[in-house]
């Protein structure tokens, strides 16, 4: 099949690991993957803080560079979240019917890594090796705007020489939020507080999720602790084999 | 009492509350409780879903001609003894009711649980006017007695423990005095205390959870009794209701009596559930007014995208889901609204231009927890998203905007945002110890209060893809 990466800003920005890891699970699955140097940003921040008509711009952008594709998928539950669910109403809202008929044809081409790997190529395996301790927190958007249910367990149940460890309280928002954090920042923070104890009381060495964005901000917390917890994307675990542990 | 007005912007309001660790617990242990409560419950029903999708066509219908449906409960009630009043507003709602008690010469009232009645603050215009309102739900009353406003639709003193109950009912209830903290022993006093109202008083003032357009029936929904004592004892009954609470037909309401036990309390069917239609001769009260309040709800009507609110029920289940509910507790809110429902319900009846109402959709990390629970599947993170672009619409050019134009202008194209990134990594350079950023300045500032930030790293991963393509060339 013929896939177009959608990178997402956040991790092309800061977490080029993460896009370079989904390219190289997919190649290994046999894929062929295409990189439009001329995306950046789905336009999730902007439509989510209230500024519609620079996320239209953005929304439209992202028609037009992915207008022609097979498949779009990204590394990221919310950013799908938002083309799948979001650039309908944004398309609505803004009375841009051309656009809201573009949106609605393309939407349902855009997946999620996860999803995409164990709904669309039936591969719940993909060969990985990771020896590490790991717990899985299920985003928000991911879990209940795109429904991939239990695609990312399936994967991460198959790779080897990895302990996945329950998280209690998994369903519960980080407390991330994108702007959220930031202009409340004390109701984030007490969010992340219950999240990053639950974490800690795993036992893990390393806590995945399948959104950097939420990953951030639990990695920030988890750093602030000096808790010696990290967060790795779902994507790297992945892509890590015997012959390269990935991240 | 307080209204619809917040007093206070949500993150300041939220601060305060955040901070106070036994409301915390209690919140946690009370939500999380009833969360799995919830759970269990629906999950008995296999065709929750499509009763969900039953009750959004069913609300969506009679808001889709509203004022048919007002009209023909106006008739249907008038038909059946009973009188109907137009409120355009609280103030107007108030008036009425004053004068209805002015009428009949009553200096004290029974009231059974409405959070109309407190969007109207009605309370505090009777007591101008020397009459006494007398809340006769048990959590209502605790409120009441302490001066202190409700913090949750259906527990309205979930923030209080039994200990403060005990003091306050020893202290404030006629003829009580040495009460200990026995559950039993706390309701008996409350009770003794409301019977003697319930049998000495001539006026009633109730809520309304749901009206009957075809058949002019009222109805109550409550769990302890009380209502069913305010809506037969009095002489003299009056309901409030705000008009989206209006029902077609009575095959409707079989829905809701399915939807709404089942999402506040976790029950399979309601305890008391009443019905009243209009004024039956030497069978409880002889004179029925219902209002019919307006304040703000006809501007949500007609927006297409904030509408879906006026599906609400009231139910509370999106509260008691809430991640950003249970840390904070009701009252940051500052309003009888609280929680996701009043989040979106909140600014939109009282419109943008509220300063401090204007911040309650931020008040969400759009979890998307409450459009799960809603047994009317109102999308609450999509309303908030809409109303969000409302407000900031409202505001006009701000330095937030003015930066989400500079971003935007960056992200216009692969190359300006690889511009820009490179920037960045030279920009963060002062901020950068030990290899995060502890300390962001400005607006910026709280993320890093609790939370390390993670510096850019020297590569992209667009810089990594090029050099990848050069490399296999
Ligand atoms: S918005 Fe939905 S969940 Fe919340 S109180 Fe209303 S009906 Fe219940």
């Amino acid at each position: 099949m013929q896939i177009d990466l959608f990178i997402t800003c956040i991790n092309d920005a800061m977490f080029p690991r993460t896009g370079q890891a989904t390219v190289r699970l997919l190649e290994r699955l046999g894929q062929t993957v295409r990189f439009n140097a001329n995306q950046t940003c789905c336009g999730q921040m902007h439509l989510n803080t209230g500024y519609r008509d620079d996320a239209l711009k953005l929304i439209r952008k992202f028609v037009d560079d992915y207008r022609d594709a097979e498949v779009v998928v990204m590394p990221s539950g919310s950013c799908a979240a938002m083309v799948r669910e979001l650039y309908p109403e944004a398309a609505r809202w803004g009375g841009d019917h051309d656009l809201l008929r573009e949106v609605e044809e393309l939407a349902p081409r855009v997946y999620e890594l996860s999803e995409f790997l164990v709904n669309t190529l039936g591969v719940d395996d993909v060969g990985a090796y990771y020896p590490h301790r790991v717990t899985y927190h299920p985003t928000c958007h991911a879990m209940r705007v795109l429904r991939v249910g239990d695609a990312p367990l399936k994967l991460l149940r198959n790779v080897r020489g990895m302990t996945l460890l329950e998280l209690e309280g998994s369903e519960e928002c980080c407390g991330f939020g994108g702007t959220f954090s930031v202009k409340n920042p004390d109701v984030s923070a007490a969010m992340l507080a219950d999240k990053t104890r639950h974490i800690l009381d795993t036992g893990a060495e390393v806590c995945t999720a399948g959104d950097n964005s939420c990953l951030l901000h639990i990695g920030g917390g988890l750093h602030r602790l000096r808790s010696g917890v990290g967060t790795v994307h779902l994507a790297e675990i992945l892509a890590s084999t015997e012959q390269e542990v990935f991240a | 009492m307080s209204g619809l007005h917040p007093s206070k912007p949500f993150p300041e309001a939220a601060r305060d509350k955040v901070n106070q660790p036994q409301l915390r617990a209690n919140l946690r242990k009370v939500t999380h409780t009833i969360r799995e409560k919830r759970l269990r419950a629906v999950g008995e029903l296999p065709h929750w879903e499509e009763l969900r999708l039953l009750g959004e066509a069913t609300k969506d219908a009679s808001l889709a001609n509203l004022s048919d449906r007002l009209l023909q409960l106006e008739a249907s009630v008038k038909a059946r003894g009973g009188q109907v009043h137009w409120a355009r507003d609280a103030a107007e709602a108030r008036e009425i009711v004053v004068r209805i008690a002015q009428a009949h010469q009553v200096d004290e009232l029974i009231k059974v649980k409405s959070i109309t009645s407190d969007e109207i603050e009605l309370n505090a215009t009777l007591q101008e006017r020397g009459i006494h309102a007398i809340e006769t739900d048990l959590a209502e009353l605790i409120v009441q007695l302490s001066h202190d406003t409700p913090s949750h639709i259906l527990v309205p003193a979930i923030h209080r423990n039994r200990a403060e109950i005990q003091a306050l009912f020893n202290r404030e209830l006629p003829g009580e005095g040495g009460l200990s903290d026995s559950p039993a022993e706390l309701a008996g006093a409350a009770r003794r205390y409301l019977r003697h109202k319930f049998l000495t008083t001539k006026m009633a003032v109730s809520g309304v959870n749901f009206a009957v357009a075809e058949t002019g029936t009222v109805c109550v929904v409550e769990s302890e009794g009380n209502g069913r004592m305010c809506l037969t004892l009095p002489e003299v009954l009056v309901s409030i209701m705000g008009i989206e609470k209006v029902l077609e037909r009575w095959e409707d309401l079989s829905v809701f009596m399915e939807l709404l036990p089942r999402s506040s309390t976790a029950e399979r069917m309601n305890p008391y559930t009443s019905f009243w239609s209009g004024v039956t001769p030497g069978d409880g009260p002889q004179e029925f007014h219902l209002i019919l309040l307006d304040n703000g709800r006809t501007e949500v009507l007609a927006d297409a995208t904030g509408r879906q609110t006026l599906r609400c029920i009231r139910c509370s289940a999106c509260l008691n889901v809430c991640p950003v509910y249970e840390r904070t507790g009701g009252h940051a809110y500052g309003s009888v609204y609280p929680g996701p429902i009043g989040a979106i319900l909140t600014p939109q009846l009282l419109g943008m231009q509220d300063k401090n109402a204007n911040t309650l959709p931020g008040a969400s990390s759009l979890c998307g927890a409450c459009f799960d629970a809603c047994p009317v599947r109102i999308n609450i993170p999509q309303v908030l998203i809409y109303l969000r672009g409302e407000v900031t619409a409202e505001k006009g050019v701000t330095a937030e905007a003015l930066a989400m134009k500079t971003v935007g202008y960056a992200m216009s194209s692969g190359w300006r945002f690889e511009g820009a990134l490179k920037l960045a990594r030279v920009g963060q350079g002062p901020l950068v110890k030990g290899g995060e950023i502890t300390s962001l300045p400005g607006l910026l500032g709280g993320w890093t209060q609790s939370r390390d930030l993670k510096t850019l790293p020297p590569q992209s991963f667009r810089e990594w893809w090029k050099e990848r393509e050069r490399d296999s060339e």
